[in-house]
């Protein structure tokens, strides 16, 4: 696929004393999409996006965004990025409107561009009617839109979402995911972490999922899905001694990718259950399998990662980083 | 340079406007406990301290001097707070993950530290004015006063920000400050001068920065210029020393904070 690489990772490793926080991170981020890292807790996605956004200097290996290297021409990348922390990097005395005016001078944007700019954000995010009550007063979905109000004040190329939904209600959760749909159609590349599986199923074009300082997997959510060998019809037959030979009869049938045996039936790995099912189906009838129970499982994106790291996202890392 | 001005000016105005919005908490947290020292402390040895071992007229005219450069220590000791926090929440690197100069923040945070100290320290002078202190050296004398004031707090403040950006957590940030600033006031000649001093607390004395600063505020207070003059010449050496030092300290502590 020819597209615009927006940042290359290259061997990043980063190192606190002797803890080994990511290790050896090789990957590439379109232009345009919404790209994840997934993973738990401790294992290394905030200290890729630190390193992404200038505050962290890798011990060994390059990234560049846009083009510019993180270390050597921070200043320019910088320029090109804004930033959502995961906390509520808010600061409770000022108003909404401060906090962007703030950020505007430190872009080094004129008043009238600054207002111009504020006054749009704060309609985007919804936040025109308390933009001059202090931030103290926010709910927390509201601290959550000026966060990203703020993020997205110098009109980045692209923009950093550190765990953007951590903590939030459902109806914020959703809306802010609106949001960043609506960046991505603006033609923003979004770079966020998550260790929600839902959060990353839905929103990112692609995501990695990292563990231990080490991605594990990368790809679309539907090609992780599909990587894992495709959907599972589970059958459960009456006669159990009758699986042997509706095992033989259905391996290497069209749509049918693998078939096994369990204890009560048969596991079978299918490309589309719509070309399968009727195959089955049939097959079970002509050899007079009586099926008791039929159970279709689409693989979620909490397979791909139980597949990759061997376990589930939440379950604790054998090995929590100290950051 | 149009750049880091408007850095700097739009970074030290957010300190203001938080104070403007604190007003309570600062009044109540900064300015009054060194007015109680010079008011209460002041008073209630009045008659206590022998001024024969004071070298002034009255305690309240000894202690001046002292409560002056207490006011610097604390302001100074407390002036990275406001950076731990916005380290701890996140603030601090949405502010480093723009484009500014790196020093920006640091140095609105200078600024506006000195500013507040130098208002207080007129706070402190005005009111010893109303006890029948009258400063012997006048206005260049007050003004003096105010520069050994920030030369001492800039050392001061560049060891509250090391210390914010280097502690893990706000509890032993506040545990250090608690514990350095109390020796640091009985260990000077704040509150009684070295020569009343047991030997040893004398002899420490002696090492402590403060202890120099007290040492030419007190006779630009007391006394006036051909006493001070001396006095005032070595402790801007002495702080600039220190200063040094600390900025080093400081900058050690950034750098090694901010990767």
């Amino acid at each position: 696929m020819d597209r615009t690489i927006a940042i290359a990772v290259s061997r990043l490793c980063k190192t606190y004393d002797s803890h080994k926080a990511v290790d050896d991170l090789s990957f590439q981020i379109y232009a345009g999409e919404i790209f994840g890292l997934l993973g738990p807790n401790g294992a290394g996605k905030s200290t890729t996006l630190r390193t992404l956004i200038t505050l962290l200097h890798p011990t060994s290996g390059t990234a560049t965004v846009m083009g510019y290297d993180t270390v050597r021409e921070a200043d320019q990348v910088r320029t090109v990025i804004g930033y959502v922390p995961q906390e509520r990097a808010i600061d409770r005395f000022l108003t909404g409107r401060e906090h962007l005016q703030l950020l505007g001078a430190l872009y080094h944007l004129t008043k009238e561009e600054a207002a111009k700019r504020i006054g749009e954000l704060l309609k985007l995010v919804d936040l025109e009617a308390h933009a001059d009550r202090p931030a103290k007063t926010y709910s927390g979905g509201m601290k959550r839109k000026l966060d990203i109000a703020c993020g997205l004040l110098p009109d980045p190329k692209i923009l950093f979402l550190d765990e953007p939904t951590l903590g939030l209600d459902v109806q914020s959760r959703l809306r802010i995911w609106e949001y960043i749909r609506m960046l991505k159609t603006r033609g923003m590349t979004v770079v966020m972490t998550t260790n929600y599986l839902d959060e990353a199923d839905q929103l990112c074009d692609r995501l990695a999922i990292i563990d231990g300082g080490k991605i594990k997997t990368l790809g679309s959510p539907a090609e992780l899905k599909i990587a894992l060998g495709g959907d599972i019809v589970s059958l459960t037959l009456k006669e159990t001694s009758r699986i042997p030979s509706l095992e033989s009869d259905l391996t290497g049938r069209p749509a049918i990718k693998t078939v096994r045996a369990t204890t009560k039936g048969l596991d079978i790995r299918v490309e589309t259950p719509e070309k399968a099912l009727p195959t089955i189906l049939e097959s079970a009838n002509r050899l007079g399998c009586d099926i008791e129970f039929i159970q279709y499982n689409r693989p979620r994106l909490d397979d791909v990662f139980i597949a990759h790291t061997g376990r589930a996202i939440t379950e604790s890392p054998p090995e929590v980083e100290s950051a | 340079m149009a750049h880091y001005w408007q850095e700097i000016n739009a970074l030290t105005m957010r300190w203001v406007r938080r104070l403007s919005r604190e007003k309570f908490s600062m009044l109540f947290t900064l300015v009054q406990p060194m007015l109680f020292w010079l008011i209460f402390f002041g008073n209630l040895f009045q008659r206590a301290a022998d001024t024969q071992v004071m070298q002034a007229p009255n305690y309240i005219s000894f202690l001046a001097a002292g409560v002056v450069v207490m006011t610097v220590l604390n302001n100074g000791l407390a002036g990275g707070v406001d950076l731990l926090f916005d380290k701890e929440n996140g603030f601090l690197e949405r502010l480093m993950s723009t484009p500014i100069h790196r020093t920006s923040v640091i140095l609105s945070r200078f600024i506006f530290v000195m500013a507040i100290t130098s208002m207080q320290v007129l706070v402190i002078l005005g009111v010893s004015y109303l006890f029948g202190v009258h400063p012997a050296t006048g206005i260049l004398g007050v003004a003096t006063i105010l520069l050994i004031g920030m030369m001492f707090g800039i050392g001061l403040t560049a060891i509250s920000m090391a210390m914010a950006f280097s502690v893990k957590s706000h509890g032993d940030f506040f545990s250090v400050l608690g514990f350095l600033s109390l020796p640091m006031i009985f260990l000077s000649s704040a509150l009684v001068p070295l020569t009343a001093m047991p030997g040893w607390m004398s002899f420490l004395a002696q090492f402590n920065p403060m202890t120099w600063a007290i040492d030419a505020v007190r006779p630009l207070i007391l006394s006036g210029w051909t006493e001070a003059l001396p006095h005032v010449g070595m402790v801007v050496l002495v702080m600039l020393v220190f200063d040094a030092l600390c900025l080093y300290g400081g900058a050690k502590a950034f750098r090694r904070a901010m990767g």
